[in-house]
């Protein structure tokens, strides 16, 4: 039976200048991370020492998660995010 | 000022190279580049013409800003009626041979009829010659580049040319400038092909003169600490380029994928930016060597790569073996995601194929995918192909058609139709996926809904550069939208697409847009151009210039049907991502759309919105 405190896997992606903050060991930008249950998106990038401001681009299995509700969007498990600085292209 | 006031008209069947006058009460409507180039060629050529008769003519248009201080103020484009589509074309370019013809006394040329052997033009300042091409005719972009220098002494030269793709009117071939910056889309160098005109090199010492120099040079610098001081412009594109894309629109499930049969690509990783700066474990070495800025831009978004010398593609083969122009996302998805492709290495060698044969590799690798579903469901043959295994995920089967295309040898002369043309001769013309015959760039319309709208409406065929939605539904600029909905998109694209029609008739580059709105922009031209140029003018010219754009397709023979997608992006849904289960839909946003414009529901100008918009 799943407790409150009991971890749960997601997936971690950090791209561009954001690399630097993922776990050594890290391929293709990515990591399986493991975060107690009731961790918040905001949370999570907090915990890897991602600095709040240079997270534009936050996408919860491919949504775009505004500023504002990063902290109160709770992670489930199997749940990827991926970050990314300011960038653009076309 | 800002304009030269001067424009050339070389007439290729005659010989004759005349000078006259810029029209400038034109100038004063369209401003340059795009909007007045296009403003002369539907003045001057019936719109059913066909586009590789002589009776076609084409523009390389500057912008009153190309050759100043702005920043990005390289750009030129070459107007005429595309190749592939038989539509109206306007490609766009950097480097610096826009600028080196502004500074060389000129606005623009208009090219008229055709030559009777080939032949290359060189504008030095006033001196202007046409010249035998025999030389060079069936040579690279490249080796064009380097003889023409080597033939006039003067390496100081900026040269625009076709490569062999152009000489064989290979539908999607364009013209490249400076080695690897290029008009790309809609067949421009199948044009020029047909006009037996080989190359243009100019050389220009006479700088440009703008109306007010001290208010200018504070406005250019004022823009320049925007696009410094803002984190896209200032650092994410001259670092990552466009290929931060890659996995951004792949994680978005958006990324078309074996010619959009699927929105997600499992290899995205592997071709993207991040890998681009990753040693390889081959040798090392990144492909990425350095980044580069075209004229007068502080930005300095593009790419140079380096491929690593064992790798199988180009063995043996040393043009190959130095850095050149490296890969941007749209060129990096339609050869790779689109194909199915992930090896990096083989992507950045058919990239270098394009540059130096000069072809599209948009529509290039787009066609490539179309073909590999073709010969999935068994319609193409080995025996078909040449012997060619073209099967989706085939870096060597990539690599071969990018050798063969460009010569139109063997079945690269097949890949040369571009894709509609290619699925209609197998019978099944709904896999091209085109709009006017002009294939999807890097964005899937099922996972950012105004794109589709976007590619159904853009005037010269499927594109994402007439108006970038993605800048607000994925990446928030300048306010983020939901890529997954249709309300509002119908006047997000039409905004887009009116600023867009501005930009790109100023000399200017539409990557500052990521930064820049026309309140940067429009004092910039102000100081430099006289009549006054507010941004709400410009943005009506802007929409000005999509309704001369239209009404040229009107009478071209386009109507509402040809705005539509493919029934791909229409009946099937989206399969895995934040778009699973959707469609595109285009059916909601296109009345409205219409309605928005001032157009019927036949997708034509009413008479009400010409009197409007002055036309």
């Amino acid at each position: 039976m799943t407790t409150s405190t009991a971890a749960i896997p997601v997936t971690l992606k950090l791209y561009a200048s954001l690399g630097v903050f993922l776990p050594s060991g890290s391929v293709r930008n990515e990591a399986k991370v493991s975060v107690p249950n009731g961790t918040s998106v905001e949370a999570l990038l907090d915990q890897y020492g991602v600095p709040r401001e240079a997270c534009h681009l936050v996408l919860l299995n491919g949504i775009f998660q505004p500023p504002a509700s990063r902290g109160g969007v709770i992670l489930k498990s199997g749940d990827a995010v991926a970050v990314w600085p300011p960038v653009a292209g076309g | 000022m800002g304009w030269n006031r001067k424009i050339l008209r070389i007439n290729l069947t005659d010989a004759t190279i005349k000078t006259e006058p810029l029209n400038m009460d034109w100038a004063q409507k369209y401003l340059g580049q795009r909007g007045l180039a296009t403003k002369y060629l539907v003045e001057e050529i019936d719109p059913t013409v066909d586009p590789l008769s002589p009776a076609n003519k084409m523009i390389f248009a500057t912008g009153p800003l190309t050759g100043t201080a702005a920043s990005t103020g390289g750009r030129y484009s070459v107007i005429t009626k595309g190749a592939l589509t038989n539509a109206i074309a306007c490609s766009n370019s950097g480097g610096y041979f826009g600028a080196e013809l502004k500074f060389a006394g000129w606005d623009m040329i208009i090219f008229e009829g055709k030559a009777a052997k080939p032949v290359y033009l060189t504008v030095i300042d006033d001196k202007v010659e046409l010249h035998d091409a025999s030389q060079i005719w069936g040579r690279s972009v490249w080796d064009t580049d380097e003889w023409i220098k080597k033939r006039h002494q003067d390496p100081m030269m900026h040269i625009s040319a076709i490569g062999v793709a152009g000489e064989n009117q290979v539908l999607y071939s364009c013209i490249v400038n400076d080695l690897h910056r290029a008009a790309g889309r809609s067949g421009v160098g199948a044009v020029m092909g047909s006009k037996n005109l080989k190359a243009v090199a100019v050389r220009g010492t006479k700088g440009v003169k703008v109306k007010d120099g001290m208010r200018f040079l504070r406005a250019a610098r004022d823009a320049k600490k925007v696009l410094q001081e803002n984190a896209v412009t200032g650092a994410g594109l001259p670092t990552y380029g466009t290929q931060v894309l890659m996995n951004v629109i792949n994680e978005a499930g958006a990324m078309p994928t074996r010619n959009h049969r699927e929105v997600q690509f499992e290899g995205a990783h592997d071709i993207s930016a991040e890998a681009m700066a990753t040693p390889r474990k081959s040798d090392g070495q990144k492909n990425l060597q350095t980044n580069q800025a075209c004229f007068g831009c502080t930005i300095a978004c593009g790419r140079i790569s380096k491929i690593d010398e064992k790798h199988f593609s180009i063995q043996n083969k040393p043009q190959y073996w130095h850095a050149s122009g490296g890969l941007e996302y749209e060129a990096a998805w339609a050869l790779g995601s689109n194909t199915g492709v992930n090896d990096l290495e083989a992507l950045t060698m058919v990239n270098f194929v394009c540059n130096e044969q000069g072809l599209d590799p948009i529509s290039f690798g787009a066609t490539v995918s179309a073909a590999m579903e073709l010969y999935d469901l068994g319609l193409l043959t080995q025996e078909m192909t040449g012997g060619i295994d073209l099967k989706f995920g085939s870096a060597e089967a990539l690599v071969k058609c990018a050798e063969l295309t460009g010569k139109a040898e063997g079945f690269g002369k097949e890949l040369g139709l571009g894709s509609l043309r290619l699925c209609k001769k197998y019978g099944r013309p709904e896999l091209s996926m085109s709009v006017k015959g002009q294939e999807f760039p890097a964005y899937d319309s099922r996972g950012i809904q105004g794109m589709g709208l976007t590619y159904a409406t853009s005037n010269r065929g499927a594109c994402h550069l007439r108006s970038y939605t993605v800048s607000s539904e994925i990446l928030g600029i300048p306010e983020k939208t939901d890529p997954l909905a249709t309300d509002g998109k119908a006047a997000l694209v039409k905004a887009f697409q009116d600023a867009t029609a501005a930009v790109d008739s100023s000399g200017l580059c539409v990557f500052t847009t990521f930064a820049w709105t026309l309140n940067d922009i429009a004092p910039q031209v102000d100081a430099a151009c006289e009549g006054e140029w507010s941004p709400e003018r410009m943005l009506e010219m802007g929409e000005r210039i999509w309704n001369m754009e239209r009404v040229f397709n009107n009478k071209a023979g386009f109507t509402a049907k040809d705005d539509q997608l493919p029934p791909r992006l229409t009946t099937e849904p989206a399969q895995t991502g934040p778009a699973k289960g959707l469609v595109n839909g285009l059916d909601k946003m296109l009345p409205e759309y219409y309605a928005l414009r001032g157009w019927t529901s036949e997708g034509v100008p009413t008479n009400e919105t010409l009197s409007r918009l002055a036309l």
